[in-house]
């Protein structure tokens, strides 16, 4: 009753905060979602570019059989901190940037909930940066027992696995604080009118993206901490001599991990459900069911974590349960792809970068959702466990997934942010040469795995050599191809090109295509009323 | 669901914070923190001030920072809607929790009902051919012997302490939404004097576990799921009492009224979380 008359502090404020510190401390304090949006988005593509630089030194080392160019302990902290750098430093924040621009103007919110708060979500990604990269320059070196962190290699690696620890505690809390943020946006600041179901499925993608990791990155931040202290403190949890067991920290560390890759995935599911209705002309076929897809492959995601350790000896009904309750993800899943497909049929469809990396998306996902399958299935699994088909697998659902899912909503969304059109010409030139660069980089590495080829060895047999020849041929085109897309994202900052308009594609419905472009510094603060 | 208020006459609802330089604050303690850690427990001398330095900003930044929350609070620039978002924002918060300690439960659950049978079955007798599971243990290979800690004794009595400690703090509740100061200054004080009357007990049991009982960190898996259990448990009481103690000083100073009063049972809310884990742990790890 009393806040009432007090509004007009609140106005004071409004006109205050239009003088914002310049030049590095305006990024350093910001509150604004869009600023911090920015920000989560370059910190994501410098990872990308860390992560991939690395990706190129595995690539290089497996040309050809015998060792070349890294000692195997470097390899191994090098896959390690490849998987870490780009799952937490990539995937993650680019997908926070996303929700961070995009989620205040798509529900008609003048910022996020906690907009102090939402500064610190993302400065805490750049502490934990240093200590995940500087922990390759201690003495021991770096994390190396591969990003899923067993033990016991985990519990004999010197203070590089320490500093991966803290810095995975930081990430964590980075994570879970995002997410408290980007729920209470969904659930509390809305614009009248704007029902859950009235919601775009972007926003929805979100909410649901945020449980789960509410849900979960306490779970690893546990693990972790259990590492620590058998680490340091003589505790035994995965330690069979003290009664505990190291399979105890892949069942705690799968808890997290499985809804970890949704995690992922959704945000995209996400990007792609609102570029394909926009350039289909037509409204998304399906709404509520791919919202309640979404819910499904939630809730199924803590039921199914165990498919990642069929061969650590599980009783049968234990494999058997796990194996069946993945397979039913593909149901959900399955759903979402038959409405995208659905949601094309008999619209009037044009074809620029967003679709494209839609429709990439689209046959990609797919095939590695595919590929999900097969490896759900306990006895080829058992066949297949740790091998390059399981490499194969998990890239394509992550690059050709989230990676193109990010790329076509950087397109469909900057002449929003930047005000200038992307340089369409350019921006197909790097679909089509990372859509082709890709699958010869990883394609291959289907038959790889399927012929026992392992994965993190640095060293492999004859046989292998040929399609690991070609693999590292394409790896290094999408790497480079890339540089393209860094091109065309600068030209639209430095304004070199057209003119957007306020809403650039006609089959665009959301609010956020009703404000001019680019977007003003501070949007929304009178909420629109959505019928 | 009230709609926000027009743009004419009156702001809308929405409170949008000035920039602030608390969150990098934070960053920068959390990176000294950790870092110095790692180090620290890598034999490193200057690990240990390392961590103290950043400790020593995290605790500058909290006062900063929620010292800025409690002005704008008072400045009653919160409408009823930031309100509704602190209310969600906390019961996200008390969910990661939840999800924190259902790791540490978790593990418990698994090396009672799998791990610790496993090593005592027919299958493991070739490794560990001595080995007769049972719980509480040490495992196979660890030699400490300990006595378990009791749960009739310090534990039922830290019990009875923590749920009257709910029920002082609700007390206060009530004598705050009533107007009643005098009732809500001593149940506030009767809450925080029970939750360090709680951690005194615990530092008592502890002591007592390491000197009498041979009960460390280091007996087996049964030390491990004890002290970490219970000892993130303290850490959280801690916590709670901390963030009570606040509420405590910012009654004194004449914050909160009948209808104002957010912090006040976040702190509450936090208080009973900590109060039902509490309970869990009675159960599960002091008595079956």
């Amino acid at each position: 009753m009393s806040s009432v008359t007090h509004d007009d502090v609140l106005g004071h404020g409004h006109d205050a905060h239009h003088h914002h510190p310049t030049g590095l401390m305006r990024w350093v304090t910001t509150t604004n979602h869009k600023d911090i949006g920015t920000m989560y988005l370059w910190f994501s593509f410098i990872m990308f570019l860390v992560g991939g630089t690395m990706a190129m030194t595995i690539r290089s080392e497996l040309f050809e059989p015998g060792l070349q160019i890294v000692q195997p302990e470097f390899f191994n902290s090098l896959t390690t901190l490849h998987g870490l750098i780009m799952i937490f430093g990539a995937i993650m924040p680019a997908a926070v940037g996303f929700a961070n621009w995009q989620i205040p103007m798509m529900i008609g919110a003048p910022d996020m909930a906690f907009a102090r708060m939402n500064n610190w979500s993302f400065w805490l990604l750049p502490p934990a940066a240093v200590l995940l990269i500087g922990s390759l320059f201690v003495p021991g070196g770096g994390a190396a027992g591969g990003w899923t962190m067993y033990p016991p290699l985990s519990v004999q690696l010197g203070m590089g696995m320490d500093m991966t620890i803290f810095a995975v505690h930081i990430m964590g809390a980075s994570s879970i604080m995002g997410s408290i943020n980007i729920i209470t946006t969904i659930l509390n600041m809305r614009a009248p009118g704007m029902t859950l179901m009235k919601m775009p499925l972007f926003c929805w993608s979100w909410l649901i993206t945020a449980y789960l990791l509410i849900a979960v990155m306490p779970v690893l931040a546990g693990a972790v901490t259990m590492l620590l202290t058998d680490r340091h403190f003589g505790t035994s949890f995965f330690n069979a001599a003290g009664g505990g067991d190291p399979v105890l920290f892949q069942h705690v560390f799968w808890f997290f991990g499985h809804p970890e890759v949704y995690i992922l995935i959704l945000p995209a599911f996400g990007i792609i459900s609102e570029i394909i209705p926009a350039f289909a002309r037509k409204p998304l076929f399906g709404y509520a069911s791919m919202v309640y897809a979404l819910a499904a492959i939630a809730i199924l995601s803590f039921l199914v974590w165990a498919h990642h350790m069929f061969t650590v000896g599980m009783p049968t009904a234990g494999l058997l349960f796990f194996m069946y309750a993945t397979m039913l993800i593909a149901v959900p899943t399955g759903v979402k792809v038959f409405n995208w497909v659905a949601t094309m049929w008999r619209g009037s469809m044009t074809f620029e970068a967003p679709m494209l990396f839609a429709l990439g998306f689209l046959f990609l996902f797919t095939i590695g959702g595919f590929t999900g399958l097969v490896l759900a299935i306990t006895p080829v699994d058992i066949q297949l466990q740790d091998t390059y088909y399981v490499v194969a697998h998990f890239h394509y659902v992550m690059v050709a997934g989230s990676l193109f899912a990010f790329f076509g909503g950087t397109y469909y969304w900057i002449p929003k942010w930047t005000g200038t059109m992307y340089d369409e010409k350019l921006a197909k030139l790097h679909f089509w040469s990372s859509l082709i660069a890709f699958n010869v980089a990883f394609f291959p590495m289907h038959f790889l795995g399927l012929a026992g080829m392992p994965r993190r060895i640095p060293d492999y047999s004859q046989q292998f050599t040929d399609w690991n020849m070609v693999s590292t041929v394409g790896a290094f085109w999408f790497g480079l191809s890339q540089f393209i897309f860094l091109y065309v994202v600068l030209k639209c900052i430095a304004h070199k090109g057209e003119k957007a308009p306020g809403k650039p594609w006609e089959g665009a419905t959301t609010l956020e295509w009703t404000l001019p472009s680019p977007a003003p510094y501070h949007t929304f603060e009178t909420p629109p009323v959505v019928k | 669901m009230s709609a926000p208020a027009p743009a004419t006459g009156t702001a809308p609802a929405y409170y949008i914070p000035q920039p602030s330089h608390w969150p990098i604050l934070g960053s920068i303690a959390l990176l000294l923190m950790g870092f110095g850690a790692a180090s620290w427990f890598n034999g490193y001398a200057y690990g240990p001030w390392t961590v103290l330095a950043g400790f020593c900003v995290l605790i500058v930044m909290m006062f900063g920072w929620f010292g800025a929350v409690v002005g704008e609070s008072e400045r009653r620039m919160f409408s009823r809607k930031v309100d509704r978002s602190f209310r969600w924002g906390m019961s996200w918060f008390i969910f990661s929790e939840v999800m924190f300690f259902a790791a540490f439960f978790g593990a418990l659950f698994y090396v009672r009902n799998l791990s610790v049978p496993d090593l005592g079955s027919i299958g493991s007798k070739i490794l560990w051919p001595d080995y007769t599971a049972a719980w509480p243990t040490v495992g196979p290979y660890i030699k400490d012997t300990f006595t378990p800690m009791a749960a009739i004794g310090i534990p039922l009595i830290n019990t009875i302490i923590l749920l009257s400690s709910g029920v002082t703090l609700t007390i206060a509740h009530h004598g705050l939404k009533a107007g009643h100061r005098g009732q809500l200054k001593l149940f506030l004080f009767f809450t925080v004097a029970l939750g360090a009357l709680f951690l005194s007990l615990q530092a008592y049991e502890y002591h007592h576990a390491y000197t009498e009982l041979g009960l460390t960190l280091r007996s087996g898996v049964y030390g491990s799921t004890f002290f970490m259990l219970t000892g993130f448990h303290g850490l959280h009481v801690t916590i709670g009492a901390i963030m009570l103690t606040v509420m405590l000083v910012r009654v004194f100073r004449g914050h909160f009224d009948a209808e104002h009063h957010f912090g006040f049972e976040a702190a509450a809310w936090y208080w009973h979380f900590v109060d039902v884990v509490w309970l869990l742990l009675f159960v599960l790890v002091y008595w079956l």
